[in-house]
């Protein structure tokens, strides 16, 4: 094992694959020089040359474009866009009409194994503009591959997962998280996707959840342990695929169920989560399954407004104190 | 003794013809589809490109077996040109099984990876990044590979088209951009949404040679696209071709009506510059097509296209089972 932020985990990532895999290659607005909006390309560019590790214009929707093109043709891609997630909807034509469908209008042709990565989430006072989740809507569409990892570890293992996954990958880290240090396996440590991890045991609720909002479920745990709810702490780590038996598997067990993310609750993941516990587990349910999510509104930039539209521990806590 | 071989434009006689068959091929492919379509055997839609076979032909029939190219919603005549079988498109067209995207993709998406055609998209412009991205691969590569990307003038008003010109241009990729300006993009004239005179000039904004060719001239886009060829495997970059030409038919089968925005005069123009017509006249004075050839020809693409939609007809329909495959590559 070896300590690492999740920043500098993602880099140790990209650095072993470019050197395992000659086609892999990074391009994106900034991830040279500086290596990366968030420093998650960082001594890159020296190591691998401006070749692999190609500045762009202010260009997302190419950029994503010119990754289908060159995964197409052989290359394993892997892009930013500005770093923040936002800057992603500029390019949803090129992931939604081109990337997820190609193979299936084709017929089975051909494969586009990009990875696209971007940073989620609030915190940082950056207002409406910079501080989306945006999940469900990649989540939403056949063909994309969508993953949202929270550890150090994770941050690594499923990058060089998303790396050799022949499909498009929407790769969605937490801008709160990139400095979070964690322990890193020795070796490649690589994950699988579409598996949970569960960050901890227990018998009375089970809450599903992931990235940021997992740890924040974890001090949720802690509090509601001192006043005997066994909490069981499921982060999904992929959003599509969702690992399905595992949440299914704990249900069963709990009886009950809350779903917590920092995107709006409206329309979201958590009712995806919610709606397949009760299709599939509705008689092992003591209680309905819970949705905590974001209030439904853009990201304020007052830091107050900021930190109480998204899920907090204290929401996290009194949602399931009403279900015990 | 054997006659010398002619040549025309640096090019053998047989060559020439071979142009000239994927011209026919394309006039009577799409010619054929339109009844197809009327009777519903051809289902949804379709974007003919009768009129425009010149460009097709002239850009597709100079590249190399593995050049890529990217096309869009009226790309038959590209596809053809390119080397895709006639009867894997028409059976993609009656969306059966054995199509050449297994009934899955439609006119509108028809592709055959395996002739370097990465696809047909029906969103207007989004090719050209996609186009930059397999010349970026060819180029990190060094395969030598070039690759042209069809737009109109429709598409050429995209923003992400003027991004991938940007990116061709700044970093030297072996791309051509071939802009149909068939003067309509469905009802709305290229002289309305465009301020410059000549599309072709848009180039010079980006810091790469543009060129204005006569669309319905064989010759004119062969050479051309062979000039522009140079550049891109030289490792000098891109070139915009703003091919004039003009659609015969309306926008789509869904939308044939034209006279709402064209007038039957300008269509009667146009119709005088086949390019059938021109490249038989062409082709034939010049010694490289010779008159007998041409009904001999136009017989036999007769005979194929038939046989194409014969085992259209008889080629049976996707099973249920192909809804759930191909979604994802194996993971």
């Amino acid at each position: 094992m070896h300590t690492l932020t999740v920043a500098e985990a993602i880099c140790e990532g990209l650095r072993e694959e470019m050197e395992r895999d000659p086609r892999v290659f990074l391009m994106g607005e900034d991830v040279g020089a500086i290596g990366g909006v968030f420093a998650t390309s960082r001594g890159l560019l020296e190591k691998f040359g401006p070749d692999r590790v190609r500045d762009t214009p202010i260009s997302e929707a190419a950029i994503v474009g010119h990754a289908i093109g060159a995964a197409v043709a052989g290359m394993r891609p892997v892009v930013e866009c500005g770093g923040f997630v936002d800057f992603l909807a500029l390019t949803m034509d090129q992931l939604v009409n081109q990337a997820a469908k190609l193979r299936y209008m084709f017929g089975g042709k051909g494969a586009v194994p990009i990875v696209v990565r971007a940073a989620q989430g609030s915190g940082v006072k950056l207002a409406a503009q910079h501080s989306q989740c945006l999940e469900a809507w990649f989540a939403h569409v056949p063909g994309l591959v969508v993953v949202c990892p929270s550890t150090p570890a994770d941050a690594k293992g499923l990058l060089l997962a998303a790396i050799r996954n022949p499909n498009p990958v929407v790769f969605l880290e937490h801008k709160m998280l990139y400095f979070v240090k964690g322990d890193v396996p020795d070796g490649e440590g690589l994950e699988r996707i579409g598996v949970a991890a569960r960050r901890r045991e227990g018998t009375d609720v089970t809450l599903v959840s992931y990235r940021l909002m997992a740890g924040r479920c974890q001090e949720a745990a802690d509090l509601l342990g001192q006043r005997g709810i066994s909490c069981e702490v499921l982060d999904l780590r992929t959003i599509r695929p969702w690992d399905r038996e595992a949440v299914l598997a704990s249900v069963r067990k709990t009886h009950r169920c809350v779903v917590v993310h920092e995107a709006v609750k409206s329309f979201g993941v958590g009712a995806e989560v919610a709606a397949t516990v009760m299709e599939e587990a509705f008689d092992d349910l003591d209680a309905p399954v819970v949705r905590v999510g974001a209030h439904d509104v853009p990201i304020p930039f007052n830091e107050t407004l900021e930190r109480e539209t998204v899920p907090t521990v204290e929401r996290i806590v009194e949602a399931v104190s009403r279900l015990a | 003794m054997a006659a010398p071989t002619k040549t025309l434009d640096g090019l053998p006689a047989e060559k020439w013809v071979e142009l000239y068959t994927i011209m026919v091929r394309i006039r009577q492919f799409e010619e054929r589809i339109l009844p197809l379509l009327k009777e519903g055997k051809i289902k949804g839609t379709a974007h003919p490109s009768v009129g425009q076979e010149a460009v097709a032909a002239g850009v597709c029939g100079v590249l190399q077996p593995t050049d890529y190219i990217v096309s869009n919603h009226r790309g038959h005549g590209h596809c053809i040109a390119k080397g895709m079988r006639t009867d894997q498109m028409m059976a993609e067209l009656f969306a059966k099984r054995t199509g050449s995207n297994k009934g899955k993709g439609g006119s509108m998406h028809i592709a055959d990876l395996d002739q370097y055609i990465i696809g047909c998209t029906g969103i207007v412009g989004s090719g050209a990044p996609i186009a930059g991205g397999a010349a970026l691969a060819a180029k990190m590569r060094g395969t030598g590979q070039a690759v042209v990307c069809f737009f109109g003038d429709g598409g050429i008003n995209q923003g992400v088209v003027f991004e991938a010109m940007n990116m061709a241009a700044i970093w030297q990729l072996p791309v051509v951009f071939v802009c149909e300006n068939n003067l309509y993009a469905l009802s709305t004239p290229a002289e309305k949404m465009t301020a410059l005179k000549q599309l072709a000039d848009r180039a010079q904004g980006f810091g790469f040679p543009g060129h204005q060719v006569a669309g319905n001239d064989l010759r004119a886009v062969v050479r051309a696209t062979r000039d522009a060829l140079e550049r891109a495997r030289a490792g000098q970059g891109p070139t915009l071709l703003e091919c004039k030409t003009y659609r015969w038919y309306g926008h789509s089968a869904m939308r044939p009506d034209t006279r709402a925005y064209r007038a039957r005069e300008e269509e009667l123009e146009w119709r005088e510059r086949d390019p059938l017509g021109l490249a038989e006249r062409e082709l034939g004075q010049a010694g490289v097509l010779p008159a007998e050839r041409v009904a001999e020809i136009q017989r036999a693409v007769a005979r194929e296209i038939e046989d194409a939609v014969a085992f259209a007809e008889r080629s049976p329909d996707p099973e249920l089972a192909e809804i759930f495959t191909d979604v994802y590559a194996p993971f």
